[in-house]
């Protein structure tokens, strides 16, 4: 657990930030949804969010989703300062309706997949990653 | 109908009234010092297929002791289950006599005058034997080693878990997974396992680039036993690269990854396995969790947090078998397999009592032979303790407390951190401290001990963080070491609490005044996992303080307060 004096800033910062992100990034995160639903009703059936519990790398996190019938999959990092990180659409001749991305998160947060059905239905799935210092293990 | 899950209650009930499993027999045995090795290794051979289980040796090739945690606190649903019940409690639930040599082998009460009643555990030629005894009763048994192997001693480290493999391979086992062996690098790890004479298992071993299995560590491997078909599945530590230096393995990626589990579960089902075993190495907790969210695991073989239980924990249909660490424990579990599937068990956990165990003369001089080239330097006596060191247990150690002290007094600093790691054996008062027995506790392939300034802010964040590693409530956000050991510094901590409001009333010691979140304080440490760590190696560190010291003397710890508990 060593850190140079910049990483250890950068984190210090990271720390300082992330206690007063919640309610600004929620509020931005809960405005991309609402432009995304139209404030619709999302059921917690539908959408697959496969993200690890904690970031072997927080500068690169493997993060996939599927929705079978999707037209549109949101993609939104609750916790940064830009929630959002990919809208993926499918026509009528995709095979499959899944994506996988690689994001960077500015620290533990919400990773939340919203798809919007053929029919206008929307379904969620969240999961939280954990960004961690690390060390000390085992 | 009788159903499945009632014949495994009923396993559990007959191991646990009848001492099916021998537990309850040998304590009483023991306590009447009649302890043998016929009683130790009792076992009424049971169904037709059996399991040899044995997992985080650490590199302890010769008889240690090991005292087990005092204390080793669960959080959320695991608040007071097993494996977080210790001492009386412990004994009370498994009834455990007091005095006997089950408390020794299990609990950490009177440990020093049991230690001297019924002398070292462990020792691979002991383990040896014991698997030759059950090979002799069950010829075709498979022998499952946990991982942890290839780490944590003298030898270990100069051949780089060499010693290990020729030791491991002479107990010829069938499969293995893995933590700590990739400390070793990924160029080390890929060259030992491309000869490895059994199989490497990983379902959550992946490659970092395409996030793909590997070819390397295949995800199972089935077995014919005793007419059945049995599915061998490994799990990997799911969090290397996070509690260990993933620069060292930047080629791998891991991950609890039990969506795939379940994949493995079901195709191993659809290729006529009629038994899944799952060889983990995730930890106890983040197992039960597993167990109940993966269907079609018949067992568990749980490693990683270095528990011993004398009998299995049922989830809904899955067993799950803990089998300690050190060499100190092996578990033999029996299985009726029968219709295509498990229909019962027998389990005995055996502990490997050193002076009770013959050892096996050729594995004993297979270790002897690894140990020759080093015998001068690992037998030279350091120093001598005055008290009992330990590591075991959620936040400090006296083996730490020693550490910690060494580190902020040869490295001229106001704080020091040492891992939370649950491996390292225990010295008894009186005993001469020799140079094996600093590499039992330190030795590691990024052991250099760094010298820093952070600040209290900072502090405070590090100690948050290993403790949402070891207190979060949802067992697949913990890694499964300890809270980080401080010397210098007290602390309060409410397990209860969520990260960031754990800890407070951080103090300096030496002027019994508050951290200072603002002010910058130097701390010396080691393990750091950040690449390019610069400073002696801790063992180093470790031995001038103890040669200055000549006698050492841990006084009790109370620095930090505990609360939720």
């Amino acid at each position: 657990m060593e850190f140079s004096r910049r990483e250890t800033l950068a984190l210090g910062l990271g720390a300082a930030a992330l206690t007063m992100l919640p309610m600004r990034v929620m509020a931005a995160a809960d405005d991309a949804i609402a432009a995304f639903t139209g404030g619709a009703d999302m059921s917690d059936a539908g959408v697959t969010l496969d993200a690890p519990e904690i970031a072997e790398n927080g500068n690169t996190v493997p993060v996939s989703v599927s929705a079978p019938g999707a037209v549109s999959i949101l993609v939104l990092a609750a916790g940064n300062p830009t929630p959002g990180v990919a809208q993926f659409n499918f026509g009528e001749a995709s095979g499959e309706q899944s994506a996988s991305t690689r994001i960077r998160l500015a620290g533990t947060q919400d990773v939340i997949a919203i798809a919007k059905m053929a029919d206008g239905s929307f379904a969620k799935a969240s999961s939280t990653v954990k960004v961690t210092i690390g060390g000390c293990g085992g | 109908m009788i159903s499945r899950r009632d014949f495994l209650q009923v396993s559990m009930a007959a191991s646990a009234l009848y001492g099916a499993s021998g537990f309850g027999n040998w304590g009483r045995l023991a306590a009447q010092q009649k302890l043998t090795q016929d009683e130790l290794l009792q076992f009424d051979t049971f169904g037709n297929v059996s399991l040899i289980h044995i997992t985080d040796i650490h590199a302890q090739l010769k008889p240690i002791y090991f005292r087990e945690p005092e204390i080793n606190l669960g959080v959320g649903d695991a608040r007071g289950q097993v494996p977080h019940v210790t001492g009386a409690d412990f004994r009370k639930l498994y009834g455990v006599n007091d005095g006997s040599a089950s408390q020794y082998a299990l609990t950490y009460n009177d440990f020093t005058s049991l230690a001297q009643t019924y002398g070292r555990v462990g020792g691979l030629d002991r383990v040896a034997t014991v698997i030759n005894a059950i090979r002799a009763d069950r010829p075709d048994a498979i022998l499952l080693d946990g991982g942890d192997t290839w780490h944590g001693s003298y030898t270990c480290y100069k051949t780089e878990g060499q010693d290990m493999v020729n030791v491991m391979n002479a107990l010829n086992p069938d499969a293995m997974t893995f933590h700590w062996e990739f400390t070793l690098g990924s160029e080390r790890v890929q060259e030992i396992v491309e000869n490895l004479p059994f199989a490497a298992l990983g379902q959550n071993i992946f490659d970092a680039e395409w996030d793909e299995p590997t070819e390397l560590f295949p995800p199972y491997k089935m077995f014919e036993r005793g007419g059945s078909k049995i599915a061998v599945i490994g799990q990997a530590f799911p969090y290397m690269p996070i509690a260990n230096p993933g620069w060292m393995f930047p080629e791998y990626s891991f991950g609890i990854r039990d969506e795939r589990m379940q994949e493995m579960v079901d195709e191993v089902r659809a290729l006529g396995a009629e038994v899944v075993v799952v060889l983990s190495h995730n930890g106890f907790d983040v197992d039960k969790k597993m167990a109940g969210k993966v269907t079609g695991i018949d067992v568990i073989l749980s490693g990683h947090t270095h528990d011993a239980l004398p009998e299995p924990v049922l989830v809904g249909e899955t067993i799950i078998v803990a089998s300690g660490s050190n060499g100190k424990f092996v578990s033999r579990v029996d299985l009726d397999v029968r219709d295509g599937r498990m229909m019962g068990f027998k389990h005995k956990l055996i502990p490997i009592f050193s002076d009770v165990i013959e050892p096996d003369a050729q594995v004993a001089a297979l270790i002897d032979e690894q140990r020759a080239p080093y015998l001068s330097e690992l037998t030279e006596v350091i120093g001598k303790s005055d008290s009992l060191l330990y590591r075991r247990g959620n936040f400090n150690g006296t083996w730490d407390d020693l550490i910690c002290d060494a580190l902020i007094q040869e490295r001229d600093a106001d704080i020091s951190m040492s891992p939370g790691v649950r491996w390292g054996p225990s010295i008894l008062p009186g005993q001469d401290i020799t140079r094996e027995d600093i590499f039992n506790v330190t030795s590691m392939s990024y052991g250099k001990a760094y010298r820093s300034e952070m600040t209290g802010e900072f502090i405070h964040v590090i100690m948050e963080d290993v403790a949402d590693n070891l207190f979060n409530t949802d067992p697949y956000y913990q890694q499964g070491g300890d809270m980080v050991r401080v010397g210098g510094m007290g602390y309060r901590i409410d397990i209860t609490k969520p990260q960031g409001s754990r800890i407070s009333e951080m103090t300096l010691l030496k002027t019994g005044e508050l951290i200072d979140p603002a002010k910058t304080y130097v701390v010396a440490g080691w393990a750091s996992v950040n690449e390019g760590t610069e400073g002696p190696q801790i063992w180093d560190v470790v031995e001038s303080h103890i040669r200055k010291q000549g006698t050492v003397s841990v006084a009790p710890n109370n620095s930090v307060t505990v609360v939720g508990a």
